[in-house]
């Protein structure tokens, strides 16, 4: 995977993919994608990347405005002066989640244009790009590398995609680029507030997200990189979360993202007394196990299961009047409250979920931003990731060798992105709260229809019948000898699902890979096959 | 066109359900048509077991839809059977397995803190009623179901009774009043049920007519899965009259364990409202409390119901118990460990307790028919209480029934 191997990788006469082989996960995966070789996964921490970093091309400040006003007419204007043409890759960041505006009016000026098989890097999508299906359909967009989400991960499933999609976690999403895997040709970075130079951030204006760190690999990296605001100030924006000096062109226009969406859905905590039980249990785990202590460390997702778990660890931390040294965020309103109430000392925050969330890195100075080059970057002289004591998870499937899937279904299809899911793994006890079975569907398999997460990385699994810890961890086993709580093995809790709910059949697939599922350090992982009609 | 019967629930909020069509036909076999969100998991099982259950039934010839969001096998099946019993009158029950773990009986004086209420008719909320610990599980046919579900209800409190663990917690049923409460007794005595809830209660009577009944199905049914000797009665008190008569109603029994009052009926009877105070029923609630100890079984207190207020609740118990309540209902899960542990007895109790039942035990042991502490005589209704007390506190496991062994005055 050096540098000289890559191209613009979507033309449409390169295989989609090709050559495939087993992985040391034992998954058959290709080792051509999308006509680039790749490297099958080979293992935790056994792959090295060779070479150098990807550098962007040198520029002089001689061909931008002295004035510094880089300002254009209009998004169209700036994505021809970029250069927009047929298979370039075009980036775009998802901090405004299901509110964003951006990413589909990028590819509505492409298709105008009679542009065709352009990749989108977007770092998540979400169920407002539903309209990229058409994109997809009438090849303005080859495929996606990123994440295909609802409706873009059914039409992935399906078959329909013209390239091969391809997965990738926030972590491995940078390394992509750093490593030289993914070149950018043109970035389209919202930005929430920003001046004439580029300057921009995410804690002020109507559209405000909180940090940008999705979008720092595409600004450090990318050859013309656009920042699209709704909100211009005069220079300096401060604070600049994005530097002006990567920036070519700055686009103002009226919106560019509904305020009440980039706030999403999944922020409250649950109101499900089964989930609460989860998140109970969970706490109670951590504490028993000793995993709780005066400078501890934490990180939630923003599901309403991991975020009650905060509660909990707040009523064990006020009790003993110990404080949590820093939690990763997502960061919302709850875990705002415990910043203030002196129960977190900091906030390494990545996304913001609620606008207590943006206030508080507005204001609070530890309440701080980080990217996925600091937190996440798997080819990096260490990230934060590792560092994190407690790290509780979500999965739609786990199989009895502990190996978790976060992107399909048990039915088969392709519905969710990685996120910062894969770079999580490497905290030091990974807790995934699922309930045993949701309807009718049991949670734990045999194996899991994708592999997300390999299962030594995953520690325990809390269900409302039962906690299994996965055997590798023999220290977690001996602390918990004496509980209260229902510890069970991994087999006892599959086959208590399969009493109530009956052994699933699993889904038919054709032999046709549709995606890829990439590990951190950018090896293939597993294989996402198609959906037989 | 034959006629068309529907049984169960659809729709974007129900989960672990189904919603049966059903219209029998003259020729042409079976028409099955399954719509599942569950299809690529279980389309098949699910089609092998709808066929059966027809096929049970001895139906021939019909037009079935299934419209499926996730349902167990017992909830498609009571969904099944209900819609067929709708057409075709049949003695015959489709019974899914009796599951071992459900084969467990009730003590006459076991804690009644918490009983959950759960509406009949939706199975989402029963399968994972059991893991929350609250020591009973009301599977409701009276008010929690609408009155045009109330048929297909007893065919899904009767599968939940056979199938669903519920991990211990007593096993109660509460059916409907008059006429068609006795016929629901049919659905459910055969199958283990602890105790029977009977609303609106007012008279002894009433109490007498349901016992004749669980009694002429016990004798008349052979197959029928119940370990209990006896299947324990609550009658709830929920009108003026009721008031009145609770002594003769709580002592009307010997299978009567406890006495609960409702109060939202109450307080309508009344002409009044339910306030957060309860000064409204405050006679009505020690009437319960004394006529249920006058008969020496437990009184049962109201719901709290609103479900976000959790200080509210332990206001509520504390008044409760002040009152001499042993327990209530609960109509949420997150409510039962308030209620538990307002209920059970506090550090400052059991400390008190452990004196009084540890100098109890010495001069016992020593032959001396008087108790004291240091200079103080203490009265035997003080050691009575004591004893509850310490008995109370093992059963919940806040300290170990060998306590006095390391107890250290």
């Amino acid at each position: 995977m050096s540098n000289k191997d890559v191209k613009t990788a979507h033309a449409p006469s390169l295989p989609k993919y090709d050559k495939m082989v087993r992985n040391a996960a034992g998954r058959m995966v290709p080792t051509i994608i999308n006509g680039v070789p790749a490297v099958p996964y080979m293992g935790i921490a056994k792959y090295r990347p060779e070479g150098f970093r990807a550098a962007p091309r040198l520029v002089s400040c001689a061909d931008y405005p002295a004035d510094g006003n880089k300002v254009v007419p209009g998004l169209k204007e700036a994505l021809i002066r970029s250069g927009l043409k047929d298979g370039m890759t075009i980036s775009t960041h998802h901090h405004f989640r299901n509110g964003d505006l951006v990413a589909t009016q990028v590819f509505d000026i492409a298709h105008e244009l009679g542009i065709k098989n352009l990749m989108w890097y977007p770092s998540a999508s979400f169920p407002c790009h539903e309209p990229m299906t058409k994109y997809l359909e009438d090849g303005t967009i080859n495929h996606i590398e990123g994440s295909m989400n609802g409706a873009l991960g059914r039409f992935t499933s399906a078959g329909k995609m013209k390239g091969l999609g391809v997965l990738r976690s926030h972590g491995g999403r940078y390394q992509a680029v750093q490593d030289g895997e993914v070149h950018i040709d043109i970035a389209v970075i919202a930005g929430p507030t920003a001046d004439q130079f580029g300057n921009c951030n995410g804690v002020d204006g109507p559209a405000a997200c909180g940090p940008l760190g999705f979008a720092l690999a595409d600004a450090q990296y990318a050859d013309k990189v656009i920042v699209v605001t709704d909100h211009l100030v005069p220079f300096p924006c401060i604070p600049w979360q994005i530097n002006g000096n990567y920036v070519d062109y700055v686009v103002v226009l009226d919106k560019i993202g509904i305020p009440e969406k980039i706030i999403s859905g999944t922020t409250e905590i649950t109101k499900s007394p089964d989930r609460l039980l989860l998140a109970e249990w969970s706490a109670r785990f951590c504490d028993e196990a000793g995993l709780i202590y005066d400078g501890f460390s934490f990180q939630a997702g923003a599901g309403g299961t991991a975020l009650s778990i905060g509660i909990y660890f707040s009523d064990i931390l006020r009790e003993r009047g110990w404080k949590a040294r820093f939690a990763r965020g997502g960061s919302n309103k709850y875990l705002v409250r415990m910043l203030e109430e002196g129960l977190v000392e900091y906030i390494l925050d990545g996304q913001t979920f609620d606008l207590d969330g943006v206030r508080s890195m507005r204001d609070n100075p530890q309440h701080t931003w980080t990217s996925p080059f600091t937190s996440y970057n798997y080819h990096g002289k260490g990230n934060f990731s590792s560092m994190v004591d407690i790290v509780i998870l979500g999965a739609t499937e786990v199989d009895v060798n502990f190996n978790a899937n976060v992107v399909t279904h048990s039915d088969g299809c392709l519905l969710h992105g990685i996120g910062g899911w894969q770079n999580t793994l490497f905290g030091k006890c990974v807790i995934l709260p699922i309930p045993l079975f949701r309807d009718r569907i049991p949670v734990i398999r045999d194996e899991v229809t994708t592999i997300c997460g390999p299962g030594e990385l995953i520690d325990v699994i809390v269900t409302e019948r039962g906690i299994a810890i996965n055997p590798k961890r023999t220290d977690l086993i001996e602390k918990m000898k004496n509980s209260s709580l229902p510890i069970k093995t991994i087999e006892e809790l599959k086959a208590e699902a399969e009493k109530i709910c009956g052994v699933p059949a699993k889904p038919k697939f054709t032999d046709e890979v549709v995606a890829v599922v990439k590990w951190v350090d950018g090896t293939v992982l597993d294989s996402v096959w198609r959906i037989e009609e | 066109m034959g006629e068309i019967v529907t049984t169960g629930n659809k729709g974007k909020t129900v989960r672990s359900d189904c919603f049966v069509t059903l219209e029998l036909t003259t020729s042409g076999g079976i028409d099955l048509k399954i719509e599942s969100k569950v299809a690529v998991m279980y389309g098949a099982v699910i089609r092998e077991q709808a066929l059966e259950i027809l096929d049970f039934f001895g139906i021939g010839h019909a037009l079935v839809k299934i419209e499926d969001s996730g349902a167990l096998p017992l909830v498609l099946a009571a969904r099944l059977e209900a819609a067929i019993k709708k057409l075709v009158p049949c003695e015959k029950s489709w019974l899914p397995p009796f599951l071992p773990e459900n084969s467990y009986t009730t003590e006459k004086d076991r804690s009644r803190f918490s009983r959950l209420y759960l509406p009949g008719n939706t199975p989402s909320l029963m399968i994972n009623a059991g893991i929350h610990k609250p020591n009973g599980i009301i599977l409701d046919l009276e008010d929690a179901v609408a009155p045009d579900k109330k048929d297909e209800a007893r065919f899904m409190v009767r599968n939940a009774l056979r199938g669903i663990d519920f991990y211990g917690a007593e096993r109660m049923v509460r059916i409907n009043q008059g006429v068609r409460g006795l016929e629901d007794l049919e659905y459910i005595i055969p199958h283990n049920v602890n105790l029977i809830l009977l609303p609106k209660c007012e008279h002894p009577d009433q109490v007498r007519a349901v016992n004749e009944k669980i009694n002429s199905i016990l004798a008349n049914q052979s197959s029928i899965v119940n370990r209990q000797s006896s299947i324990w009665i609550m009658p709830i008190i929920e009108s003026a009259l009721g008031v009145i008569n609770a002594y003769s109603i709580a002592s009307s029994a010997e299978n009567i364990v406890a006495l609960a009052i409702g109060l939202e009926d109450y307080t309508a009877d009344l002409g009044t409202r339910r306030t957060a105070e309860g000064a409204e029923s405050f006679f009505a609630r020690s009437m319960v409390v004394n006529a249920a100890r006058a008969a020496g079984i437990q009184p049962i207190d109201s719901v709290f119901s609103d479900v976000a207020d959790m200080e509210g609740l332990r206001q509520n118990v504390l008044r409760s118990k002040a009152l001499g309540f042993d327990g209530m209902g609960c109509i949420h899960p997150r409510q039962i460990a308030v209620i538990h542990e307002t209920f059970a007895p506090t550090a400052e109790e059991i400390e008190r307790a452990k004196k009084i039942v540890f100098a109890f035990h010495k001069a016992h042991e020593q032959g001396l028919g008087v108790v004291s502490l240091g200079t103080k005589m203490i009265d035997p209704p003080v050691v009575k209480r004591a004893l509850n007390t310490i008995n109370l506190a093992i059963k919940m496991n806040k300290i170990a029934e060998n306590w006095r062994e390391t107890y250290e005055q």
